[in-house]
């Protein structure tokens, strides 16, 4: 018997509200079937399994919010013993255990600034699918609550005059509406949460290297030469592969701090995106290792609109195992980031500029960038990290291998 | 289509990409990006949209003349007319 838990999606989250079960009593159960949509924080995720058997009991009840790591489920696998299983699949992580006044405050606030709508969870997930800000909405179940009636109208309403946009390419779509996810507040104080708990319990260490990327950036050019708009490819798609394989060479740094080093066997890069309503969320490219560069963008162009539309799954917000801070073009020469916990290192991307280089005694003008490493002292020493800066240069010196 | 017409379809993509904003209030050199806060994510969709809108395919070495919105027009505008 397999004990189904809260998921732990992140340093940040300390309960979560089972919104409900996509699965029925009985029915069997595929490793990455999403068994549940779950409100947390970062908005309505989808939670997926990562074991088989059949679905035996459900012990917590669709609109309850409970603790991080209560067991939601029992799930049948054919044997007698009982096993604790997170939706992560990889280890289990205990609920963290914070003083009693500490948690009552932050919950306290939560529901004193995100003014609670009543809404049923078929209404609620109807109205998250056709992208309907259910704040604007008047319910006409009990006591004033929304139900599936309310959203179906006002979905009737929106999509009248919508009808030309329909057309619209999916992912133009995606990101055009304006997502009903999370308050901004309720945002807001889980980057608060992960933050404070990273600064406070991590000694980081900062180091700093200056990459030449001409070839990195003429590798691009040239791939997007003869490519429609739609397969073109970003320069951080070429930067995250880098890293990726400057991880598995450096593999001290794709690790979480738990009480000692714990190396994982596969790099999941955390990328950090920051959303227009404020907010960062952090979901992972799972496996960054072995996709190839193509791939890496495949993912970023379906992870980007989803993440913004709040619409991720569990396994991308609970599996990194090492951040990538990127600022862009436009933006701030270097970023310093922070850890984000339980991980032991963040890397951040400057914007890509043009400087004065010096090369074999040659001078001249590259698109250069500045990039930082943040590590975590008690999981590495400067060596370590100083060598991952160094392997990660050497990637980005050889585009064409990435 | 009319520069008046290719104009209310650039607001349109890019209130699409940036819905809390008001694009038709932006300059006509005022450079678009970082008027309404479009990251390099965003500008590659907005490019993406335009394609499929418009029918026009604007190669990455001519992304320099997407910046403000009298150069995109212009650029456009021209693109039509070929």
């Amino acid at each position: 018997m397999i004990k189904f838990q809260m998921p732990n999606l992140g340093a940040d989250m300390e309960a979560g509200t089972l919104v409900e079960w996509r699965k029925q009593l009985g029915e069997f159960l595929h490793r990455g079937d999403i068994i549940a949509d779950v409100e947390t924080q970062k908005g309505l995720i989808e939670i997926e399994v990562f074991e088989e058997g059949t679905l035996e009991k459900f012990l917590v009840k669709e609109g309850e919010k409970v603790p991080v790591g209560t067991v939601l489920a029992l799930i049948n696998d054919g044997k007698s013993e009982v096993t604790e299983s997170t939706v992560s699949g990889e280890e289990i992580q205990k609920p963290e255990i914070h003083p009693i006044e500490d948690r009552k405050e932050i919950v306290h606030e939560n529901t004193e600034l995100g003014e609670r709508i009543k809404i049923s969870p078929l209404a609620r997930k109807i109205a998250e699918e056709n992208r309907i800000d259910i704040s604007l909405l008047k319910g006409t179940g009990p006591e004033g609550s929304i139900v599936k009636k309310d959203i179906e109208k006002a979905i009737s309403e929106v999509k009248k005059p919508i009808k030309d946009a329909e057309k619209e390419a999916d992912k133009t779509k995606e990101i055009s509406v304006k997502p009903s996810g999370p308050t901004s507040d309720a945002m807001r104080m889980a980057v608060a949460a992960a933050m404070s708990k990273s600064n406070r319990e991590i000694p980081h260490y900062y180091l700093e290297k200056r990459m030449d990327m001409s070839k990195a950036m003429d590798w691009v050019k040239e791939a997007n030469k003869d490519r429609p708009v739609q397969n073109r490819l970003l320069p951080v798609a070429v930067l995250i592969k880098a890293v990726a394989k400057a991880l598995d060479e450096v593999p001290d740094l794709n690790a979480t701090w738990e009480n000692g080093l714990h190396r994982k066997n596969e790099i999941n890069i955390g990328f950090v995106i920051s959303l227009r309503s404020g907010g960062i969320v952090v979901p992972a490219i799972l496996q960054s290792d072995s996709k190839t560069v193509d791939e890496i963008m495949e993912t970023i162009n379906d992870i980007i609109p989803r993440a913004r539309a709040f619409k991720l799954r569990s396994s991308e917000l609970s599996q990194s195992t090492f951040t990538i801070t990127n600022i862009g073009e436009g933006g701030a020469d270097k970023v310093f980031g922070l850890i984000y916990p339980p991980q032991v290192g963040i890397v951040g991307f400057g914007e890509i500029s043009e400087q004065p280089f010096a090369e074999e005694g040659m001078l001249g003008i590259r698109p250069v960038v500045d990039v930082t490493l943040a590590a975590d002292h008690r999981a590495t020493d400067g060596l370590i990290g100083s060598r991952f800066l160094a392997a990660l240069n050497r990637h980005l010196q050889n585009p064409e291998e990435l | 289509m009319t520069e008046e017409e290719i104009k209310t379809t650039i607001f349109q993509l890019l209130q699409r990409i940036a819905p809390e904003t008001d694009p038709s209030r932006l300059m006509p050199e005022e450079n678009i990006r970082e008027a309404l806060n479009i990251d390099s994510f965003d500008a590659l969709q907005f490019i993406v949209a335009i394609n499929e809108k418009l029918n026009v395919d604007i190669p990455e070495e001519d992304y320099g003349k997407t910046s403000n919105l009298k150069s995109l027009l212009a650029y456009l505008t021209k693109k039509l007319k070929e």
